[in-house]
């Protein structure tokens, strides 16, 4: 929204103040102005007379001037058409900060000093686009101020916050909050007109009840012209553009007020207006010429037969006001905002008018608005006004007393107000309101439909009182532990833990593409997916994490990075039946060196590396000795020879693997766990146990085995060949030769209560040897 | 036999010995078994007892005098051996080091965790809720019914008619006052992740990331969430000023928005203020009746303070991040975000 400050000093006198001041003065008590347009800084700019133009040697468009600017005369290069000798220009010269930021300064153009500029009002920040430099009327006083023979008018770009929409989207209601901030009085505008001997005669009936409140009144032989340049002014400065008398008037009411009206060609409507639902497929051509398809949802004003407007929205073709219109019907009405707002949003069509509809509209304007285009249109359309009007209100008054106490206003503020300051700022805000000692009993004013509750009040008084005298302090409260819920803790401690194995957190997009939601879908999950989505990359809800992370190596690939380490912990989204399903997931990738060197050879990522970060982890989450890893061929996007199954006490909670060759040619390794089904195998607690006061033995034993043994299930028969003093088994050496597999077992042994004696052991692992030769008809290596 | 000794004597300091080779053969050939002193002392039974006295004393010191000497040269002979080792062992120490990656924290990560940081040691704890909400308590139960034009402003991603991609963190406001059967005091932040329909610029993007604050009890003010927030903004950017500026937020009332005295400039207006001395940080303002009503609270007992920042922008705000897409790019190459800020 716009708000010209010119048209604000109508209603309260603000010609005396600071426009940015006054903007800030406004933003800090809850109404952002975000930007002040057509400040002029008139330091160093001044009237000047162009005393001789000459063609510029060097250029076929550039003239060299000689203007007087009182004290005397300056040379300066101009580029603009109308630069003439006998014209009055705004001069600005050496150190003037022109609107744009542009700052004045000496220059030599094409080999001519020029000593400032004669500006145009695009320069000055009062048109958008200028043909060439402004001239002042004759009788302007050089090396004066240019100012007061230019249309400057402060212009306040407004952001607003969506409850201050009803009554700041409009001149009157921004001006009570001007009046509010600097304590001032404001005066409403001229409304009376001459009643002419005719009358409104139209026969109006509302058959809805989502029209609040409608107006008709007549009025005839309009003279259709030219705007007053004040009225093209204020709308142009308000952002719109000025058309005819009629519309313009229709339009400044609009932004008057804030109470859209309509206006029909009476000639064209005939006797009747009925006002309902639009009937299924019922069909208008609306004012831009394009065919609008209705609903029983949409409120169309009809001739008792068709449509002629669909309400708050845009207009018919078939009743319009076109340049050959000499009585008008005006309407002034509230519709329902939920109804006026579906409508625009289903047909696209929303205007200055529709927006003022859903936010509300003031009904003390309805009729106020009504008068006032009436004023107007006598004086500035020569209209003859009809004595009456129609009117059907269904509006249910009731009027909302607010009762609020002074300590309520303090406790909430955590600030002292006093009693007077709370029926000053009461009086600024123009509300009505008793006040019984310390109690105040306001009447929620019509024009501030966000007012209604006490809290509202409150907000009223601490924001005109100042936030700033808000003392700040810490809340006294009880003691209470502070902390992370147990699931966030437990996030925290396997992301920290993975960054202290080198892997970078990453943090990307939880919508993906249905392409790679397909491709990686390794559980078979049902996707969630966006009604409407805003692009095709992202229109599913991820299901697991993996596709995000391979994105992040191709783009880091892309940039010539080879080392990655990545990982991210996400809640990933699923269906299942009706429900929405949770589930965090923790997923990493790795690839090339897991040390850096400059200049010697350091060992690679391969499936054990990954393996051996998976069983650190785990075993960090207590899980040791529970943790088994079984071959899985089936995932289509993992290379099946070089993947498996993550178990913890048997029940799976992910994977690991290496990335099809297909997907990624280079070796790159992935694994990826469901943290919430994995959290519900409880991890051990940290306990101490002594370590053993006698020593240990080791037995080491080689065996040629066929082809495709398992070593996994080697040592699992060598545990269960064994005693129990048997500790640990470990495979030290593996090799593959086209023949056969040998591999090398290591053998712990120790007891917890004696010295091992030799034979002890010997008999275990002779035992053990002669099981494992047996059961795999493998030959012992004797070297 | 008095001459033989001193002409031993006078060969033996003569000797030259350079290697520990030469020195044990020296060693032997004095000092062993058939060693030209160890013959001096046997020679000794052969003399009179007056002469033993003497010439004892004299092969005593001769002994002496060449073990001495030989264990001192051995010691040298040996660090001379070893230095010649550690010259031999010389690298060129100017060649770079061998790393290991310390894999670092996403730069929201870390802010998140700065504001827990102070969160917690006031005695409030850390919460999350789901991405996937439902249109309940996102809008309807934070005073946002259907059809409120502040819904304009949050344009959603929905999944059916009723569920959606939150909007915003504060549906756990709700979550958490639901949860909370019996009632009591809350003090809870919520950190996480939320969706627009943004289309992705430098400003911009479809998903971002929130920090939610609640406090219910008894008697609180803007007084107390203003020294609340002012710690927050100190601990992120220093000793930066704040002020309240009245706003609008539906599950609020007053509202009002934070900011902050721009600490690039100092106030005096530069390009990250937009000349304004000002940084907004966050929204916030005391919980709105009809939230605490519809999630079961007593109004006429409790009252409280609401607070969201937007980390995305604190983040970028606090390491001059000028694109948020960077926070969701993870370009390796940016890697200063693995080490102690100072």
């Amino acid at each position: 929204m716009k708000i010209s400050t010119n048209w604000i000093n109508d209603y309260v006198k603000i010609d005396d103040v600071d426009k940015k001041e006054l903007a800030d003065k406004i933003t800090n008590a809850g109404v952002n102005v975000q930007e002040v347009i057509g400040e002029i800084n008139f330091n160093k700019i001044v009237v000047g007379e162009i005393i001789n133009a000459k063609p510029h040697e060097n250029s076929d468009h550039l003239k060299v001037c000689e203007v007087n600017i009182g004290a005397n005369t300056e040379q300066i290069v101009c580029g603009a058409p109308n630069a003439r000798s006998g014209i009055k220009v705004v001069v600005s010269l050496p150190g003037a900060k022109l609107p744009n930021g542009m700052e004045i300064k000496q220059s030599v153009i094409r080999g001519v000093n020029s000593n400032g500029m004669l500006c145009s009002l695009e320069e000055l920040g009062l048109e958008e686009k200028s043909e060439g430099i402004h001239e002042l009327p004759n009788d302007a006083i050089v090396g004066k101020s240019p100012k007061e023979y230019l249309n400057l008018d402060s212009v306040y770009l407004l952001d607003l916050n969506p409850n201050r929409k009803n009554d700041c989207l409009n001149h009157i209601g921004f001006a009570y909050e001007v009046s509010a901030v600097l304590d001032r009085n404001i005066t409403l505008p001229q409304t009376d007109y001459t009643e002419s001997d005719f009358e409104t005669n139209i026969n109006l009936k509302i058959e809805t009840e989502n029209v609040l409140l409608y107006y008709a009144k007549l009025v005839k032989n309009v003279e259709i012209k030219e705007s007053p340049e004040f009225i093209k002014l204020r709308l142009t400065n308000a952002g719109m553009r000025p058309i005819n008398n009629v519309v313009d008037i229709s339009n400044y009411i609009m932004l008057e007020f804030g109470q859209p009206l309509h206006f029909f060609d009476a000639d064209k409507v005939g006797r009747a207006l009925l006002v309902r639902m639009a009937k299924e497929n019922e069909k208008i051509i609306t004012l831009d010429k394009q065919e609008r398809t209705l609903n029983s949802e949409d409120i169309v004003i009809t001739d008792g037969e068709i449509p002629i407007c669909i309400a708050g929205v845009m207009g018919g073709l078939n009743s319009d006001v076109d340049e050959n219109t000499k009585n008008i019907l005006i309407e002034s009405a509230i519709f329902d905002k939920l109804k006026v707002r579906r409508t625009s949003l289903k047909l696209d069509l929303r205007s200055e008018a529709s927006l003022r509809y859903e936010v509300g509209i003031n009904p003390e304007y309805t009729l106020m608005a009504l008068k006032r285009a009436c004023h107007l249109l006598e004086k500035y359309a020569a209209a003859k006004i009809s004595k009456n009007e129609k009117v059907v209100n269904n509006i249910k008054t009731s009027t909302n007393v607010i009762e609020v106490t002074l300590e309520e206003i303090n406790k909430v503020i955590g600030v002292k107000i006093e009693n007077t300051d709370v029926i000053d700022i009461l009086k600024r805000l123009k509300f009505d309101y008793k006040v019984e000692g310390n109690t105040y009993y306001v009447t929620a004013p019509s024009r501030r439909l966000d007012i209604s509750i006490k809290e509202d009040i409150i907000e009223e008084v601490g924001r005109l009182f100042g936030y700033d005298k808000i003392v700040a302090k810490l809340p006294t409260l009880e003691m209470t532990t502070g902390g992370y819920v147990p699931r966030i803790k437990y996030r925290k401690d396997i992301s920290s833990l993975m960054r202290s194995l080198g892997f970078n957190e990453t943090r990307t997009y939880t919508l993906i593409s249905q392409k790679n939601s397909e491709t990686f879908n390794y559980e078979n999950k049902e996707n969630i997916v966006l009604l409407k989505p805003i692009s095709n990359d992202r229109t599913h809800i991820r299901t697991n994490i993996i596709s995000s992370l391979i994105d992040v190596l191709n783009y880091n690939e892309a940039r010539t990075i080879d080392d990655v380490l990545i990982y991210e912990i996400s809640n990933v989204y699923y269906k299942e039946l009706d429900d929405f399903k949770e589930d965090m997931k923790l997923c990493a990738l790795a690839k090339g060196n897991i040390l850096k060197s400059d200049f010697q050879k350091t060992p690679k990522i391969d499936f054990y590396y990954l393996k051996g970060i998976v069983i650190t982890l785990l075993e960090y989450l207590g899980y040791k000795n529970r943790i088994k890893f079984i071959r899985n061929e089936e995932i289509p996007f993992m290379h099946k020879g070089i993947t498996a199954d993550i178990l913890v006490d048997n029940k799976k909670i992910g994977f690991i693997g290496k990335i099809h060759p297909s997907l990624k040619h280079d070796e790159t390794y992935i694994f990826e766990i469901s943290l919430d089904e994995l959290s519900k195998n409880k991890g051990a607690r940290i306990k101490y146990t002594a370590p053993s006061k006698y020593p240990s033995i080791k037995k080491d034993m080689s065996f040629n085995f066929r082809k495709d043994i398992i070593a996994g299930e080697v040592i699992n028969d060598i545990y269960k060949m064994s005693s129990k003093i048997l500790k640990n088994v470990i495979v030290f050496d593996v090799f593959d030769s086209t023949e056969h597999r040998s591999l090398a077992f290591s053998l712990t042994y120790q007891a917890d209560d004696r010295t091992l004696n030799d034979e002890e052991v010997m008999k275990d692992f002779e035992n053990v040897i002669s099981k494992i030769s047996e059961k795999y008809n493998a030959k012992l290596r004797n070297e | 036999m008095k001459e033989k000794i001193e002409a031993a004597k006078k060969e033996f300091e003569s000797l030259k010995i350079n290697t520990l080779e030469e020195l044990e053969n020296i060693r032997i050939s004095y000092l062993g078994k058939k060693g030209i002193i160890t013959e001096f002392l046997s020679s000794l039974k052969n003399v009179s007892k007056e002469e033993v006295k003497e010439l004892g004393k004299i092969i005593n010191e001769f002994k002496n005098e060449v073990s001495n000497k030989l264990e001192n040269l051995k010691k040298e002979l040996k660090e001379q051996k070893l230095n010649a080792k550690l010259e031999s062992e010389k690298i060129d120490i100017s060649l770079n080091g061998t790393f290991r990656n310390i894999g670092s924290a996403n730069p929201i990560e870390k802010v998140i965790e700065e504001l827990e940081e102070v969160f917690i040691s006031l005695g409030f704890t850390v919460v999350e809720g789901p991405e996937v909400e439902c249109d309940l308590y996102n809008f309807e139960m934070l005073n946002l019914p259907i059809g409120h034009p502040a819904r304009d402003e949050q344009d959603t991603f929905y999944i059916t008619d009723t569920m959606l991609l939150r909007s915003q963190t504060s549906p756990v406001q709700v979550r958490t006052m639901l949860a909370n059967t019996e009632k009591s005091p809350i003090r809870v932040v919520c950190p996480g992740k939320t969706y627009r329909r943004d289309n992705d610029d430098a400003s911009h993007s479809h998903q971002f990331t929130q920090m939610e604050g609640l406090l219910v009890d008894e008697n609180i003010s803007l007084a107390d969430l203003k020294g609340t927030m002012d710690l927050v903004v100190r601990r992120l950017f220093g000793n930066v000023e704040s002020r309240f500026r009245p706003s609008f937020y539906p599950f609020t009332e007053p509202s009002v928005e934070l900011d902050i005295s721009c600490f690039k400039c100092g106030g005096k207006g530069c390009e990250l203020c937009k000349n304004t001395g000002w940084i907004t940080v966050a929204g916030a303002g005391m919980v709105h009746p009809n939230v605490l009503t519809g999630c079961g609270y007593d109004v006429k007992k409790y009252n409280g303070f609401a607070f969201g920042f937007g980390i995305d922008r604190l983040t970028m705000l606090k390491y001059g991040i000028g694109d948020i897409r960077v926070l969701y790019t993870n370009d390796l190459r940016v890697n200063d975000f693995n080490r102690r800020d100072n």
